[in-house]
């Protein structure tokens, strides 16, 4: 029998069948953070519950703590540190691993659970927190969950789960050199639609994903959510395992070799049937741009935004006129047109070491600096990514070309009710969503790569670079 | 978690495609750790025409007085998608709301409504146009009698009731009220047993038993 990847991963974690589409599926891996892991926590004290495998759950603070340099308990948000001190407490009181403020690993959830090896190949990892999905670019099966969820989680180590469909998303076509991982999974949801994997295990596939570096497929993979899929997939291969070696929670010794010989079968298997398959030809792929408050809004950067009038049909045309009149865009004219005000880099899509790497090398090869009156922040996804880029320089790039550098954490990528970049404020920004409110009220976000984002702040608009 | 088996009430029409969870429930209202006190930022975006000084959009359809008291919502595509925050279904939950009837649903949302008994029903977009061109033209009186264990919607626009069909196992579990983790904990021996076979497997993924 022939399987596919997310068939091999299924069966591995199915401790019994409940009915024909669920099953209940053992988890390897928990991760919560303060904005709804506490709900979680909480919970499974009101009902006296005990967490079963206190060694699998892990905890940090990444969404409301401040990015300021000093901080503290205290945020930006008015009842900030009542969810810090709350899911620190209750941490305490489970038992769990906490990845605390001071804590030299503390960052973004899906940053750190690579970086530590808490997650790793064909492992099974949830949080409540819909970006899971990221770590999928290691090959493991992680998805979000809700906190009540969470809580099964925590109290049981397994999910009843509904078993999602298959899909295959395959890349024709090396990526060129000007676009990144990131325009490939916005171009992607633009051609798919933002429901496009709804119900689905997506996996990736194609020459292009295999000659990703790991990071760029945490990138890739971390997006999957906004195709509405249940997760995606890559994978995994030598330049995993390579990655995965030696972390703090990665096997060592002879585990380890049992471990790497058992990942070598993590693929599908030539002939794997899939529910649904896409082909997408990828060789002229330009870098792109979010025009509209959804990531389905995307077009090339020199394209044009389009006309209400040409929508497929009336409730596209009413979604497009919303957006349009949030953004401040007008149907026909092109980004270019659009100056920025503010330029973000971070989140847990685009704060890695690589991330940060090719933003600053833009910056020391053409020598630019951000514009006038634009508001630049650079937010490293974790301390580890932080303390990596200033043993390079990184910092001192970004900061004399004139970007605030920040402490890790989900920073403004979301609004928590802190700190944000202001009404009407258009900001260029690595992050995943460009909804309404989303960054801040009247926020308007276009997504972008770190590359684009940069080019964008230090050209005063919205632009790409296009040299490479 | 409270049962759910009928429910009759004021049927609200919101039929937008995607709307997503930051727009149910803004990060910034929730303000406690709790899973209470959310109600006043349900929709917070369209229902204030300033979020922070509350100031009533009244064009909003739930602030209209006519669907004052609506316990249904119908919407459109892809509903609840985006961030998987659980205080979205705690938040309709609080404000009344018991069924939410879309096109389609986020899965994340709909397994968040499903744990927490809020009932969510897929129809087909034109059915729903023409319900929600229904409830419109007489909110208070055109209500909708969504009957879970007969899987039908009445309403007195057509003779029979409308069918819709939903996952047997999630049908139970709303029925019943189950507890999902209550339920799971009959099978903890069955998960020591896999966890044993497993172990001799992967046995990486065991910390601190080597
Ligand atoms: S960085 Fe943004 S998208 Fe990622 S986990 Fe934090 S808030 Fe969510």
């Amino acid at each position: 029998m022939t399987a596919t990847l997310f068939d091999k991963l299924w069966q591995e974690h199915e401790v019994m069948t409940l009915s024909e589409r669920q099953s209940l599926l053992y988890v390897d891996r928990i991760f919560l953070h303060e904005r709804t892991g506490s709900a979680a926590l909480n919970g499974l004290l009101e009902h006296n519950r005990a967490v079963r495998r206190r060694e699998h759950a892990f905890c940090t603070m990444d969404h409301i703590v401040d990015t300021l340099p000093g901080r503290g308990d205290d945020t930006l948000m008015p009842s900030g540190r009542d969810f810090i001190v709350a899911t620190r407490g209750a941490a305490q009181e489970t038992g769990i691993q906490l990845f605390d403020i001071p804590d030299p690993d503390q960052g973004i959830v899906h940053v750190i659970s690579p970086e530590l090896g808490i997650a790793l190949p064909g492992l099974s990892l949830i949080c409540p927190d819909s970006h899971t999905c990221t770590l999928g670019g290691l090959g493991a099966l992680a998805w979000g969950v809700g906190s009540t969820e969470a809580e099964h989680a925590l109290a049981t180590s397994t999910l009843r789960v509904t078993r999602p469909k298959t899909m295959r998303v395959t890349f024709e076509g090396a990526l060129p050199n000007s676009a990144t991982a990131k325009d490939l999974i916005l171009y992607t949801i633009r051609e798919l639609s933002g429901a496009g994997g709804a119900g689905c295990a997506i996996e990736f596939a194609g020459p292009a994903i295999q000659a990703l570096a790991v990071e760029a497929r945490l990138t890739l993979c971390n997006m999957a959510t906004e195709l509405s899929a249940f997760t995606g997939l890559i994978a995994p291969d030598q330049k995993v395992f390579d990655y995965c070696n030696g972390r703090p929670y990665a096997p060592r010794g002879d585990v380890w070799d049992q471990a790497n010989a058992h990942w070598h079968g993590l693929h599908s298997d030539e002939g794997a049937r899939f529910d649904r398959e896409h082909v997408l030809d990828i060789r002229a792929l330009k870098p792109q741009l979010s025009w509209g408050t959804s990531p389905q809004h995307a077009i090339d950067w020199d394209g044009v935004v389009p006309h209400v009038i040409d929508a497929p049909d009336d409730a596209t045309a009413v979604a497009w006129q919303r957006a349009q009149d949030y953004m401040g865009v007008s149907g026909g004219s092109q980004l270019s047109d659009y100056s920025v005000d503010a330029a973000f880099i971070g989140s847990c899509t685009n704060s890695r070491l690589s991330d940060l790497r090719l933003a600053a090398e833009y910056l020391a090869r053409t020598g630019h600096r951000v514009a006038n009156n634009v508001k630049a922040l650079c937010v490293p996804g974790s301390g580890q990514v932080k303390r990596a880029a200033e043993a390079e320089g990184l910092d001192e790039i970004f900061r004399s070309a004139g970007f605030e550098w920040r402490e890790p954490g989900c920073s403004m990528c979301f609004f928590a009710g802190g700190e944000s970049f202001g009404d009407g404020v258009r900001v260029a920004s690595t992050t995943n969503r460009n909804f309404e409110g989303r960054q801040g009220l009247g926020v308007r976000t276009h997504i972008a790569s770190p590359l684009t984002v940069v080019a964008s702040a230090c050209a005063g608009h919205l632009v790409a670079d296009i040299s490479a | 978690m409270t049962p759910f088996k009928q429910h009759t009430g004021i049927t609200a029409p919101l039929v937008r495609d995607n709307i997503n969870t930051d727009t149910i429930i803004p990060s910034r209202e929730m303000r406690s750790v709790s899973r209470s006190g959310l109600s006043e930022g349900l929709f917070a975006p369209w229902r204030y025409h300033d979020p922070n000084a509350r100031t009533l959009n009244s064009a909003f359809v739930l602030n209209e007085a006519a669907f004052s008291g609506a316990s249904i919502l119908l919407t459109g595509a892809n509903f609840g998608c985006g961030s998987s925050r659980e205080h979205a279904v705690w938040a309709l939950l609080e404000s009344g709301f018991r069924v939410i009837i879309a096109t389609s649903f986020a899965t994340i949302f709909r397994n968040n409504a499903l744990r927490n008994g809020l009932l969510t029903i897929e129809l087909h977009p034109d059915r729903i146009e023409q319900l929600a061109e229904w409830v419109s033209s007489d909110p208070q009186a055109h209500t909708l009698g969504v009957d879970l264990e007969a899987c039908t919607i009445r309403h007195d626009l057509q003779r029979d009731a409308e069918t819709f069909s939903v996952d047997p196992s999630a049908r139970d579990m709303l029925l019943q009220g189950l507890d999902e983790i209550g339920l799971t904990e009959q099978s903890l021996d069955d998960i020591a047993a896999f966890e044993k076979r497993d172990q001799a497997r992967r046995p990486w993924v065991y910390l601190g038993t080597d």
